[in-house]
């Protein structure tokens, strides 16, 4: 229990500083620049407190669970004697099944459960005037992410250049930003910044990382990463196209009538 | 006795939030393990600790933000859109993007991550100190890219520039400097553009952008409001590879 109390001691000195910056802000604009005293100080003093606690905790536990669990699953799901193959074989991509499954499966569920998805998907609702829906759009954003993921994997086992990928997905980006409904662009593209929570981050990076680990020819290093990039750029194009579809849909109909 | 059922039923409500986050990632990493894997899980009270700790620490993290940050930040959005000085406007949106990314969890998780793998690569010395001085050195990086961003963002909605011209030269500037860096910083320069919008800065950069546009006359705040988020993604990409080109060189 000893070493656990220490770690938790060493971690909230650190968070201390971390929150640091935040609070001088506030001070600083409150009593400067807005020369009014701060409100509720007594509930700000109380909050910041468990934030800096909360902060420490939570990156303790990211230690001990979500990093290790994430590398865990990526080495397990990908070591030859799972998936009954030679190690020292050249790899098939088509031998890693089980990996993109899982990838998609934890993008999937992460991003459906997102709360602050659900609540772009509340305003994309009243931007369209109820032509797109709340479960459509989360359904859609959640299918755009397990497809990220399951082809970042893929990108992984086959080390081709994560920039390739990213270049070609901002030119699909860009080509829809010409055609979809105006209205709707900017919330597209901040829909790739929501999926990608605090608690699903970490696990996704380490599961990239121990897949590149385990994987012979890879370098954690140059291979590893690039899983969280997919997940904030593929719901973008999953967002705009359905947006498109979804006011074509509704512009033939209203010709029909 | 009514007392304690009444703060453990609140304690109850609080955790569901920071359940939500987890819960989906317990029950498919469960069903893989089980059902897939079927090995028993190395280290598992350990694991279940940590993940006790998340949650708690997750639940204690929101709720503080809510009771304090939130509301002072959004009302200071508010009376300083209204004071009508651009240059307290602009400075309290670099500050404002700043100070939210040095203490986002997300950031420093990988940041240290990122400083491990490349310790691993010999890219760094491998003593704790050049990692923990490479972990910051990219965090302030970014802070520094999500500060600069906001502003941007800020002159935008004032200016009315559509959000797409800024996303669209944002990936260009991405793909021009992917050219010019190491190979070694790319991967990680491209997820933390994900990373940096996650718990505290999505909601006080949303606060920040719908308040403004709901000042300024003629913006429509549903609208308008939005794609700040975006561009926060984009500039840390650009800003970690010139980190990386200037690290490694």
């Amino acid at each position: 229990m000893t070493p656990l109390l220490n770690q938790l001691g060493d971690v909230l000195v650190s968070t201390i500083w971390d929150v640091t910056p935040i609070l001088v802000l506030i001070v600083f604009y409150q009593i400067v620049v807005l020369k009014r005293p701060i409100p509720n100080l007594k509930r700000v003093i109380v909050g910041s407190i468990y934030v800096v606690i909360g902060l420490a905790f939570f990156l303790l536990g990211l230690e001990k669970a979500l990093f290790p669990v994430g590398q865990m699953m990526g080495t397990q799901l990908s070591s030859p004697e799972f998936l009954s193959i030679d190690a020292d074989a050249a790899i098939d991509w088509r031998n890693y099944y089980w990996i993109y499954i899982f990838a998609a499966a934890i993008g999937f569920a992460t991003t459906i459960a997102e709360p602050s998805l659900i609540a772009v998907a509340i305003k994309a609702n009243q931007v369209s005037g109820g032509s797109i829906t709340n479960w459509g759009l989360r359904i859609t954003v959640a299918l755009g992410v397990a497809f990220a993921l399951a082809l970042g994997t893929y990108r992984i086992v086959t080390g081709t250049p994560l920039h390739l990928y990213i270049t070609a997905g901002y030119a699909l980006v860009i080509l829809q930003t010409i055609f979809a409904p105006k209205d709707l662009v900017a919330l597209a593209y901040d829909s790739g910044g929501v999926t990608t929570s605090t608690v699903t981050v970490p696990i996704v990076a380490a599961l990239g990382l121990g897949l590149a680990d385990v994987l012979p020819g890879r370098n954690p290093a140059i291979d590893g990463f690039g899983l969280i990039a997919f997940a904030s750029l593929f719901p973008i194009v999953a967002v705009l196209a359905y947006a498109q579809i979804k006011y074509f849909i509704a512009k033939s109909k209203k010709r029909k009538t | 006795m009514s007392r304690v059922i009444a703060l453990l039923y609140l304690a109850i409500k609080k955790l569901r939030v920071a359940l939500v986050d987890v819960l989906p990632i317990i029950i498919v990493i469960g069903f893989f393990q089980v059902a897939v894997i079927q090995q028993p899980i190395p280290e598992f009270g350990s694991i279940i600790v940590g993940s006790i700790f998340v949650v708690v620490g997750l639940m204690l993290f929101v709720e503080g933000l809510n009771m304090g940050l939130f509301p002072i930040g959004e009302t200071m959005a508010n009376s300083l859109t209204r004071k009508g000085s651009l240059f307290w406007l602009l400075t309290f949106a670099f500050a404002l993007g700043f100070s939210t990314t040095v203490a986002e969890p997300a950031l420093i998780a990988v940041a240290a991550e990122a400083g491990r793998i490349a310790a691993e690569g010999g890219l760094i010395p491998g003593d704790s100190a050049s990692i923990d001085r490479y972990a910051l050195g990219m965090r302030l990086t970014v802070a520094f890219s999500v500060g600069f961003a906001i502003l941007i963002g800020v002159l935008r909605i004032l200016m009315g520039w559509p959000i797409y011209y800024l996303i669209i030269g944002g990936y260009i500037g991405v793909i021009m400097v992917t050219f010019y860096a190491p190979e070694e910083i790319i991967g990680i320069a491209y997820d933390v553009g994900g990373v940096t919008t996650s718990t505290i800065t999505v909601p006080l950069v949303t606060a920040l952008g719908v308040g403004l546009a709901r000042t300024i006359k003629g913006r429509k705040p549903l609208t308008e409001g939005f794609g700040l988020i975006a561009f926060a993604s984009l500039t840390p990409m650009i800003f970690v590879m010139i980190y990386g080109l200037i690290y490694f060189s």
